[in-house]
């Protein structure tokens, strides 16, 4: 019965895309359009192809349902390098303008390929991390087998069908002007449906574990997938200007509507980028370290230290604005505040290996990942000190703020994620070990130098830019105009992009050692042994 | 009193007591006595269900697709 109700609402669903396709007021929307009947017509033949199938016997080697984590590892690395190549290319494109390109106007500039990338990097690459992960730490912390079924799936292939729209929109120009929230509102609908679903299927779970305790790594995720769901239905109250077409109006306006942007914004670093990451560090770092976590009341502390604070540090990216000046004081000192907890969790990962130090020189994932948590901590004391006032009037607008975010972002994500799927990879496909431990240890270098050459110059011409903006004449007049800043700041646009450039090479060694572990690995030599519990 | 105001002495007060005291009963929950022992447990899940769960599910043909 299910089976043809899903039939029928596929059905309907691509024959409204279709419709909306030929009253279709602008270019984004008609291409949405388009791509919804086509996503909606394969699922559909696919269904139908389907009835009366004889279901092939559920899988028995594990009792987790491990197929979507499969397909979530192969979406985070095609992302990540789609993301990174993206990255790369317009960090060029700000050093030599002529990367945007002529005959590719206005579909290749830099205003609009940005925001891909930072979509591509943060929810295409890190997003997908986040369902792999969580949907493998969630089974295997709580002995249960996802919940409902094939809604996993769905939530997997709805995300990424979020991402296709969301990146084929900025190309056409379709964007409601928001960091890190641009796509228009069809597009945050389908994200709230998806997203509904990924809590049933992670609550699910939960409630139906075997183990009593909640593992520490759950509440983080579970705190990022709660959070995200408030954070983008209240940023993107909006109201379309019509069904058929792209273009919606927020429902704030003025200071509320930026103060609810920062507010979402900065907590989608908060709750997407760092607890969704510190629940992949609570499973992965103590797992590849065979060790269990440092201390596990200090993991509970951190968490709840974690989430009472962030919440409150939006309003530091609206410092000297029309924001008023407690909100903005509030924002900072909660910042401030925030620097705690970080450097808990830091410590908590990085003592996890007390005693087994050893595996540093030995293993190149636990360096990775260890790398990618000393990287938490370094850019987790950055940002409070950026959020300092005195601190923000000379970075605010400045590349020094790009700077913190990558070294948070291809530091901290990219390491824990690369980690995450070095650990998952042979696991997953039931092999040995990784193909080549030498390139790992060859994409750990190139990706921490690549780091190193971005941060670097970033703060270098970030500092650079702010003190020339600021500095004045003997009478009192501006030095420099703007484009004297962007002159000097060439050099370091350049050694910007080659980080990128070694961070990117680093990335598809990766791709290629997962890919060649899958096809070539030597198999895992006997089925493992299902343990008995001692207890 | 408009609604801001009232929000605002609201949480401004009550609001804020009841999340510091929350937070304080989470850090006295944390070390409570008994407590190291329980979470020695909780920390060493992670080595426990690494192939199959506890209960294999009961093989539901409308659970699976691989």
């Amino acid at each position: 019965m299910w089976d043809y109700a899903k039939i029928v609402a596929l059905g309907l669903i691509a024959l409204a895309a279709a419709i909306a396709a030929n009253y279709a007021r602008d270019a984004a929307y008609l291409v949405h359009a388009i791509i919804i009947m086509l996503a909606a017509g394969a699922a559909f033949i696919w269904s139908v192809r389907q009835i009366d199938e004889e279901k092939p016997a559920p899988e028995v080697a594990t009792g987790y349902l491990d197929g979507v984590v499969r397909y979530g590892v192969v979406a985070t690395a095609f992302w990540g390098v789609v993301g990174f190549l993206a990255g790369t290319f317009i960090a060029f494109q700000l050093a030599f303008p002529v990367l945007n390109f002529e005959w590719a106007q206005p579909y290749m500039n830099f205003g609009r390929l940005r925001p891909l990338h930072t979509s591509a990097v943060i929810f295409a690459f890190g997003g997908n991390a986040l369902l792999a992960t969580s949907f493998y730490v969630v089974q295997r912390t709580s002995a249960a087998r996802l919940w409902g079924g094939n809604l996993a799936w769905f939530v997997f292939w709805g995300y990424n069908l979020f991402i296709v729209l969301a990146a084929t929109g900025y190309l056409l120009g379709a964007t409601q002007s928001k960091e890190y929230a641009e796509p228009e509102w069809y597009v945050d609908l389908w994200l709230t449906i998806v997203w509904v679903a990924y809590l049933a299927v992670f609550l699910g779970t939960i409630f139906k574990r075997q183990e009593k305790h909640i593992y520490v790594a759950n509440w983080f995720f579970l705190s990022f997938i709660v959070t995200i769901a408030m954070l983008h239905i209240v940023n993107n109250l909006s109201i379309p200007v019509s069904l058929f077409g792209a273009k919606s109006v927020q429902v704030f306006a003025g200071v509320q509507d930026a103060m609810t942007q920062w507010w979402y914004g900065h907590n989608a670093v908060g709750f997407f980028l760092t607890a969704g990451f510190l629940g992949m560090m609570y499973y992965f770092v103590p797992k590849q370290a065979e060790r269990p976590v440092f201390s596990y009341k200090l993991s509970i502390i951190h968490f709840w230290a974690l989430i009472f604070l962030y919440i409150w540090a939006g309003p530091h990216h609206l410092h000297y604005t029309a924001l008023p000046d407690w909100a903005s004081t509030l924002g900072m000192v909660f910042s401030v505040m925030l620097w705690m907890p970080s450097w808990g969790g830091m410590i908590n990962g990085l003592m996890t290996l007390s005693g087994a130090w050893d595996k540093l020189r030995t293993d190149p994932i636990i360096r990775m990942m260890v790398v990618s948590v000393g990287f938490y901590g370094m850019s987790t004391f950055e940002g409070p000190m950026m959020s300092i006032k005195a601190v923000n009037s000379l970075s605010h607008y400045t590349d020094w703020t790009i700077g913190h975010v990558h070294s948070g972002a291809l530091g901290w994500n990219g390491m824990i994620t690369f980690g995450a799927l070095y650990f998952l990879t042979p696991r997953l496909w039931g092999r040995e070990k990784l193909y080549s431990s030498a390139a790992v240890n060859w994409h750990f270098w190139l990706a921490t130098i690549g780091i190193v050459l971005y941060a670097a110059s970033m703060w270098v011409t970030g500092i650079m830019e702010g003190l020339m903006w600021r500095e004045v004449d003997a009478n009192g007049f501006l030095v420099n105009s703007f484009a004297d800043t962007v002159a000097a700041k060439f050099p370091m646009y350049v050694v910007r992009g080659l980080g990128g450039v070694l961070y990117l090479t680093g990335a598809i060694i990766m791709v290629v050692n997962l890919w060649l572990t899958v096809t070539r690995g030597e198999p895992k030599s006997a089925p493992a042994t299902v343990a008995a519990p001692a207890e | 009193m408009d609604t801001y105001s009232l929000l605002r002495q609201f949480a401004d007060s009550w609001m804020l007591l009841f999340l510091v005291l929350f937070f304080l009963g989470v850090v006295f929950w944390v070390f409570r006595p008994g407590s190291a022992k329980e979470q020695r447990d909780s920390a060493n899940i992670i080595f426990r269900h690494e192939d199959a769960p506890v209960v294999p599910a009961a093989p539901d043909p409308k659970e699976d697709r691989e």
